[in-house]
């Protein structure tokens, strides 16, 4: 989240757009509601079906699973077209007064710069993505940003096809809906309005899901909601610490501060890297000071300047695919042996779970370590598999759950919170931090004892948590150091790339920067105030509650809504409520136009070249749709999309297939199921898998309301669930004729309490373009009575 | 002081926190649900399972729009309480905050007061042979807590505390919904059989929640009340009306 769940309290309009709040995310509707009651906030809600959040909105529109970016974009058209927009904030705090290289262009759903994808139908060369430069090479401005070739023109033009009679046409919505929501939408562009996009994987499972989420970027900018109380891109992450664990980089593409993993090709030295991964402006020009702590975390005393500090220790990347789905087709080929699944149950979860299931046949062993037997290591028990067949040997080791152990989880809004163990976990079971530290010194043994393997990268690392591994020194780590003296560095502007400091992750530094009172374990409410609670927790990055708050006043340091100030100048100094993500020691004047300060140019980009798919988000189909796309009739679907199996999709309009899958969860259970379903209290409020439908489909499919139906895809495989025959639920007017959408929660498998079929057995796997999340949201299907 | 706990259903999301932090506080066995069409489990209540949330869709036929209603129900905690009126054993009564209490040691099992609730909210436990129901969280309250219910709904939307305040509370709050345009909006429950311990804002007519209209003592509890109760003599004859009747009513719960 660019803001934090109590700033909840101060938003104008909420667009839970791929979202369902009070299903997912239930504790957030206390400050939506609170916005509501206290000064008239309204709640807009945008999903294919009547939710639980829907039910309580102000303003509901459905819209057909994977159309997201016609939706918005025809909200950016009518903000556009209409003169809505927040002119004076996009004149400063974005890239839309810049002149783009003439040679760019988009031309029936592709961009320039298309060459042959191998796996994906097109790679883009991104060298026409750019801006214009004089010969200095400062970045050509139009301020009055009327010339054609500028963003804020060329954004106008690109979604002048996205009307609301058409995006109707495309998304089902009718157009006087989609006006209401524009409307009402736009109306936070007002000076001192705050609008508030929250959103979960409704919008991130798509193919063009990276898009998804920048298409939202691109409206907040338009409407001068990014770095205000009550406004900003707000993604509800899942559990108690998934932000955390991406902060920590457990994604392949990243290493712990969301920086690039090296990659043997393009690094072979630190130099390389340094040059080739750090931007000449913006604060990111301090990367090699982030990477060189980071470095003198994991090896201490033996990286030094002497070993590119240990550089070649790292491992790199080889530069093929090491993504979820792209790791199951190497299983499936052999490559590879072992696989150690942590918290993750791929067997119910993964897009085509009963292929994966297949893959990890192939397995000499498999480690799962959770808290129950989940589907993962019982894979040989699914329904059908001959476990005779299997050789994989498959150990389970128990795991703690959450309150029993200590250590800090991060929530959405950044906050890094320590938590105390609560009671002792039962049995033989131990605290993540307990397994890693046995299974790092159990490798370490076998290193040791054997000479002839390259061991430096393990026998040098940094492992020093105790006999009994203590969470706080793990957190000190990740603060970091002064190397000479040991002393804590107070935060990451302390950080230095000559290795006189230590740090496991930059933007973590200053949560625990003391022994006595660390950041992260204050807990003080604020009495008076905006909702910052700053000395309750810490954010990152120091202590920020809302980033790019510089933003948060006009360019001559007005707080937008004088009610709710977070940064103003009151004409000798400036007066905060927040930490300043800005050069606070300065006048309004120097930093108007600087408010993006991890940006290069320090301004917002309206149109950018860091994504795959395009500078501006375009819209494609779903890789399986019941329309062809209205757009293009080069690009069906994101052209640029991961496929890794091209025979498992099923055909545009596929008659076979003539429904519209979405997948989702609902408030009872959790993800897989692999916890809840082992809860009987949860159990007996959701005791089944079941498919919820339309009242018109249900007719012609001559099925009652809590009949059994069997549903398939083109991946050949079957499922049955209850039908939930409900008006909640709506066919959709596409292109001239009514759609049937039906939809799925897939929390079920074949363990625990309460078993029912595996979903994703029948999903597609697809991946997102940049971050290869599979497209479990939209995808085709059949049902029929059984 | 009178406590009463206020439903506020224009705040509830239907995500029965509630339900769970009722079963969890007074260590109430799950029970063995299916998925009948509908999100509302279990589909009665019983001995294990004292509050529900009831979930109510209706649609507009002519503008297709579907409304959604939630509503967390269960003993009402009523002044004028059929239950107590029914009881030939004197077992029910009101504590001083106002809850409708079962008192396990004079029950003597006629069921009766479960066949007369006006809510159909009461259940019967064969086991031990007495009647269960929501307690209002007497223990709790005697700790200084609130309500189970209250103490985990995430919106609000269930309220505890002194009846006046909350009356007042839901005058201002209904006030504000009615000048959003809610026009529905109205108190349930609060001058209803005498005042209820448990409160509604609704956002529509009582019937769209499945609750009644015009709540009331049946006729049948006041006649037992008037005049078959103070014969004590005759309660041997009132169990197994009781009985009889009970079979009935336990039809009539059927959801909808």
């Amino acid at each position: 989240m660019t803001n934090h769940w109590i700033d909840y309290k101060n938003s104008d309009v909420f667009l839970a757009f791929g979202a369902n709040p009070a299903e997912n995310h239930p504790l957030s509707m206390k400050w939506i509601e609170r916005a509501r009651t206290e000064k008239g906030a309204k709640l807009i809600v945008v999903d294919p079906r009547v939710t639980r959040t829907a039910a309580v909105a102000d303003v509901y529109a459905p819209l057909r699973p994977g159309t997201n970016i016609a939706f918005i974009g025809a909200i950016i058209n009518y903000a556009l077209q209409n003169n809505l927009y927040h002119e004076e904030y996009v004149a400063s705090y974005t890239n839309a007064s810049y002149l783009i290289n003439p040679e760019y262009s988009f031309e029936d759903g592709i961009f320039s710069g298309a060459g042959d994808g191998g796996e994906r139908q097109v790679v883009y060369d991104r060298s026409t993505w750019s801006y214009q430069r004089d010969n200095d090479g400062n970045i050509i401005k139009d301020p009055t940003m009327s010339d054609p070739r500028c963003v804020l023109q060329l954004m106008k033009k690109h979604y002048e096809r996205y009307d609301f009679a058409a995006v109707s046409s495309i998304t089902g919505c009718p157009a006087d809906k989609l006006e209401e929501v524009a409307k009402l939408y736009c109306s936070t562009a007002q000076r001192g309005k705050a609008g508030n996009v929250l959103y979960a994987m409704g919008v991130t499972q798509f193919t063009h899901g990276s898009q998804n989420v920048r298409v939202l970027a691109c409206l907040q900018l338009l409407l001068g909601n990014m770095g205000i109380p009550g406004g900003g891109v707000n993604a509800q992450r899942g559990q108690a610490n998934v932000q955390g664990s991406t902060d920590m980089a457990m994604l392949y593409h990243l290493i712990p501060g969301y920086m690039a993993p090296p990659q043997a090709g393009a690094h072979p030295t630190l130099a390389d890297y340094n040059e080739k991964e750090t931007p000449k402006s913006g604060y990111w020009s301090n990367k090699p000071k982030f990477f060189v702590s980071l470095l003198k975390a994991w090896y201490g005393d033996n990286a030094h300047s002497g070993n590119d500090f240990a550089y070649d220790y790292l491992p790199k990347l080889d530069g093929e695919d090491h993504s979820h789905i792209a790791s199951y087709r190497n299983m499936k080929e052999g490559k590879i042996k072992g696989m150690i699944s942590w918290a993750d149950n791929p067997a119910v979860a993964g897009p085509s779970a009963s292929s994966h299931r297949k893959d990890m046949e192939k397995l000499d062993w498999l480690l799962s370590i959770d808290i129950f037997e989940s589907e993962t290591p019982a894979f040989w028990k699914a329904p059908g598999v001959d476990p005779t067949k299997i050789k994989t040997e498959v150990f389970v080791f128990p795991a703690s759950a959450p309150f029993e152990r200590e250590g800090s989880v991060s929530n959405s809004g950044r906050w890094i919170q320590w938590r105390y163990e609560a009671k002792k976990p039962p049995g033989d079971a131990r605290s993540d931090l307990w397994i890693v530290d046995k299974l790092f010194k159990a490798i370490r043994d076998e290193y040791s004892n054997d000479p002839d393997s390259f061991a430096d990268p393990i026998m040098k690392l940094t492992w020093d948590y105790g006999e009994e591994p203590d969470a706080e020194k793990v957190a000190l780590e990740i603060n970091g150091r002064y190397t000479d003296s040991g002393q804590l560095v107070e935060n990451f502007t302390k950080l230095a790339d000559d290795g006189s400091t230590a740090c496991g992750n930059w933007i973590y530094s200053g949560y625990y920067n003391n022994l006595s009172n660390p950041g992260c374990k204050k807990r003080v409410k604020e009495k008076s105030g905006i909702g910052t609670h700053a000395d309750w927790s810490f954010a990152w990055p120091l202590n920020r509650r809302i980033i790019y708050n510089r933003c948060s006043a006009d360019p001559q340091g007005n707080a937008w809504n004088p009610d709710i100030p977070l940064m103003w100048w009151d004409g000798e100094s400036w007066q905060r409520n927040d930490v300043p993500d800005f050069n606070a020691n300065v006048p309004p004047a120097d930093t108007a136009d600087k408010p993006f300060i991890m940006l290069p140019e320090l301004q917002a980009r309206l149109f950018s070249n860091t994504i795959s798919d395009g500078p501006f988000p375009e819209h494609y189909e779903p890789a399986e749709s019941p329309v062809k796309n209205a757009f293009s009739s080069r690009a069906q679907f994101n052209p640029v999309a991961r496929v890794w199996y091209k025979d498992h999709l099923a055909p545009v309009g596929d008659e076979n297939y003539p429904y519209v899958m979405s997948t989702y969860r609902v408030t009872e259970h959790w993800q897989s199921g692999a916890v809840t379903r082992n809860v009987p209290w949860l159990n007996e409020l959701m005791p089944e898998l079941f498919i919820e439908m339309s009242p018109t489909l249900a007719k012609e499919l001559g099925v009652k309301n809590g009949d059994k139906v069997a549903v398939s895809s083109y991946r050949k495989h079957e499922i049955t669930a209850v039908a939930c025959v409900t008006p909640r639920i709506k066919p959709l007017l596409v292109h001239g004729k009514l759609r049937e959408i039906v939809g799925m929660p897939f929390h079920w498998g074949y363990q625990g309490l309460s078993r029912g079929a595996v979903v994703n057995d029948i999903s597609p796997a697809i991946g997102d373009a940049n971050t290869g999340i599979p497209e479990y949201k939209a995808f085709l299907c059949n049902v029929r009575k059984v | 002081m009178l406590k009463s706990k206020l439903i506020d259903t224009t705040k509830c999301m239907g995500c029965r926190g509630c339900q769970v932090a009722c079963k969890q506080w007074n260590g109430l066995p799950a029970e063995e649900s299916t998925f009948t069409g509908h999100y509302e489990n279990p589909v009665r209540y019983s001995a294990n399972t004292w509050t529900r949330i009831v979930f109510r869709e209706h649609e507009n036929k002519d503008t297709g729009d579907v409304k959604w209603l939630f509503s967390k129900q269960g003993c009402m905690h009523c002044t004028e309480a059929a239950c107590e009126k029914v009881c030939p054993a004197g077992a029910i009564s009101h504590t001083d905050s106002g809850a409708v209490t079962i008192d396990r040691k004079k029950c003597i099992g006629c069921n009766y007061c479960v066949a007369s609730c006006t809510f159909n909210v009461m259940a019967f436990n064969q086991k031990e042979n007495v009647p269960q129901k929501c307690t209002l969280c007497d223990d709790r309250q005697h700790a200084g807590l609130t309500p189970a219910c209250a103490k985990a709904c995430p919106t609000g939307a269930i309220k505890f505390g002194d009846r006046p305040e909350l009356a007042a509370y839901a005058h201002h709050r209904v006030s504000a919904l009615l000048s959003e345009g809610k026009k529905d909006a109205h108190i349930y429950g609060l001058n209803e059989l005498e005042g209820m311990g448990v409160f509604y804002i609704l956002a529509d007519k009582p019937e769209a929640y499945s609750l009644p209209a015009k709540p009331q003592v049946s006729l049948s509890a006041h006649i037992w009340n008037a005049v078959f109760r103070p014969l004590r003599v005759l309660v041997v004859l009132g169990i197994g009306f009781a009985l009889w009747n009970n079979k009935v009513e336990s039809e009539k719960i059927k959801p909808d």
